[in-house]
């Protein structure tokens, strides 16, 4: 079967300003598929250009299997899209917008269950103004559910949601995606990445850098474990010589120790053999966000 | 047609909520209506083709062609192009809203406000002023879809060019003052300088005017004008469909 979404060599331009270089990915049926990078990167200029919201200056763009530019007609009964910039009119009242969304693709789900479901039942009547950024932000979501969507894009999905909406978020997309939904989901966050994308791909300044499943991005990416204790000791100079070690930096009693994989082992011998047994002796395994420095070589917020 | 009629009735309820925004297309013609009904009500036209006609029944129709030309100049690029700014357009083209769907369901919209402006105008200028009644309302009406049509699709013309909201009201207004001052809607058009004439021949509404007020006055449809309001719609309508933009 051929992927929901192949993007080859997609660019996009505005005016001289390359907002995305070369990006291409596939997203295969029924996964989650996260889109990872920090402010500017491209992720919205992508998501849209797959959405027919945008014309791509180059590369080619199929999702499933329609061309989103020539046949934006028929994808977009088939898709579902929650954007990262949108409004409603300000007076439409919350049971309205889904109705009359719900009307454009008929067969699709009966509006009151996903209106139920994002916890928006309460607020049937509110207008939209009145909603607050989270209660606008699950608004635009069940939207871009409420036609039983084959793909459904999500930007930015859990931004202006307290944590615990944004855990019952996550349930409710992976709930989506056990139906046969599948998700793109564009995100600069990384707990959002790492707990509910079955595979990343990480954009940085308009182009793919890396791609796999959290775990493999992991473990393939971050090159270093942190070993982390506290000693009295005045010299520790000989940790220089231990096998695996990279790097000792010390803040008075706390040390940290950055090496590869083996590392722990091979410095809690040391240790024992130079007569010290810290009691808080700990290692830190790489995270998402440790592998993100090192591909992109800057923070999420620069 | 069920998410035209759905688009359609949402927008009437938006209008509903928020009653303020008919102050321009529906109370502004009839605030100039009695204004104007007070200075000129009790005259005839002395000359050219409707010399001797009531000025009364002369601006009832015109007015309605007033409440109709707000809508298109003003009340619409801004709503049009507001929604644009904030992304509204944005949302319903996403989700596969099509045009004929938005661009219709505001011309039904704008159907009903002429209407209900028609309505109200000729209620005032009968009751109030005397005016005769519509001679042939049946003909009235056809002018009036036809104008309404025009000017729906000038108005969707202007929200296109409009890089913004606030952009459009004041070209919008622009625009609907002079119509007002030159299309026989404000002082009788045999008091107007020649050249005045010839710029409000020049524009749609002094056509909508005399296409409306004949058949209310009894002389039949003027197929002449209604061709001429009927072709400036088709060009602004063909014009549209290709600066339409969604944002
Ligand atoms: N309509 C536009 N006109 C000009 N430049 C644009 C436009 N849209 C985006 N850009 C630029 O393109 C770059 C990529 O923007 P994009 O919105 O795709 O980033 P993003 O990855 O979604 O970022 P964020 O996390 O902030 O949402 C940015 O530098 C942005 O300034
Ligand atoms: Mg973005």
């Amino acid at each position: 079967m051929p992927p929901v979404i192949a993007a080859e060599h997609l660019q996009k331009r505005y005016k001289d300003f390359v907002a995305v270089a070369d990006a291409s990915f596939v997203v295969e049926r029924g996964e989650i598929f996260g889109l990872l990078g920090s402010n500017g990167a491209g992720k919205t200029t992508s998501v849209e250009c797959l959405q027919g919201l945008r014309h791509a200056d180059g590369g080619t763009l199929r999702v499933l299997g329609l061309d989103p530019l020539t046949q934006a007609r028929e994808l977009r009964r088939r898709i579902g899209s929650q954007l990262q910039e949108a409004a409603l009119p300000d007076h439409v009242r919350v049971w309205e917008a889904l109705d009359l969304f719900s009307s454009i693709t008929p067969g699709g789900r009966d509006w009151r269950e996903v209106m139920e479901q994002w916890g928006l039942t309460d607020k049937r009547k509110a207008s939209f103004h009145s909603l607050s950024g989270g209660q606008r932000q699950r608004l635009f979501v069940a939207l871009a559910l409420v036609n039983s969507p084959e793909v459904v894009f999500l930007d930015e999905m859990t931004t202006g949601l307290d944590p615990a909406s944004r855990h019952v978020a996550w349930d409710l997309v992976r709930r989506v995606r056990d139906m046969g939904t599948t998700v793109v989901l564009v995100t600069h966050f990384m707990e959002e990445a790492e707990r509910l994308c079955d595979r990343i791909a990480v954009m940085d300044a308009g182009r793919i850098v890396a791609e796999g499943t959290p775990q493999k991005l992991v473990s393939g990416h971050a090159r270093y474990v942190t070993v982390m204790f506290s000693a009295d000791a005045q010299d520790l100079t000989w940790l220089d010589a231990v096998p695996g070690v990279e790097r000792v930096t010390r803040h008075g009693a706390r040390v940290e120790v950055r090496g590869g994989g083996a590392v722990l082992a091979h410095v809690a011998a040391a240790l024992v053999a130079h007569g010290i047994a810290p009691p808080d002796l700990r290692v830190e395994q790489p995270t998402l966000e440790d592998v993100f420095l090192t591909l992109t070589g800057h923070d999420m917020e620069e | 047609m069920r998410v035209l009629f759905k688009m359609t009735w949402i927008e009437i309820k938006l209008l509903a909520r928020e009653p303020v925004t008919l102050v321009f297309s529906f109370a502004l013609p009839v605030l100039v209506l009695v204004l104007l009904g007070g200075i000129f009500g009790h005259e005839r036209m002395d000359t050219g083709a409707y010399a001797g006609v009531a000025m009364m029944d002369w601006y009832v129709p015109s007015y309605i062609g007033l409440v109709i030309a707000s809508i298109g100049t003003v009340s619409l690029p801004v709503h049009l192009s507001a929604y644009r700014e904030r992304g509204v357009l944005r949302r319903f083209r996403a989700s596969g809203v099509s045009e004929a769907v938005l661009l219709g369901s505001q011309l039904l919209v704008s159907l009903g406000v002429a209407c209900a402006g028609a309505i109200s105008i000729s209620v005032l200028g009968i009751v109030v002023y005397g005016a005769q009644m519509a001679v042939a309302p049946a003909e009235v009406a056809l002018a009036y879809v036809v104008s309404t049509f025009c000017f729906v699709a000038i108005g969707v013309l202007l929200a296109s060019l409009a890089p913004t909201a606030r952009a459009a009201q004041s070209v919008g207004l622009l625009l609907w003052f002079v119509l007002l001052l030159v299309s026989g809607t404000s002082a009788p058009l045999d008091r107007l300088p020649s050249w005045m004439v010839s710029l409000g021949k020049a524009l749609p509404l002094y056509h909508s005017v005399v296409s409306l007020v004949d058949p209310w006055i009894g002389r039949g449809t003027n197929w002449t004008q209604l061709a001429i309001v009927a072709a400036v719609g088709a060009v602004a309508t063909l014009v549209t469909l290709r600066v339409f933009r969604w944002e």
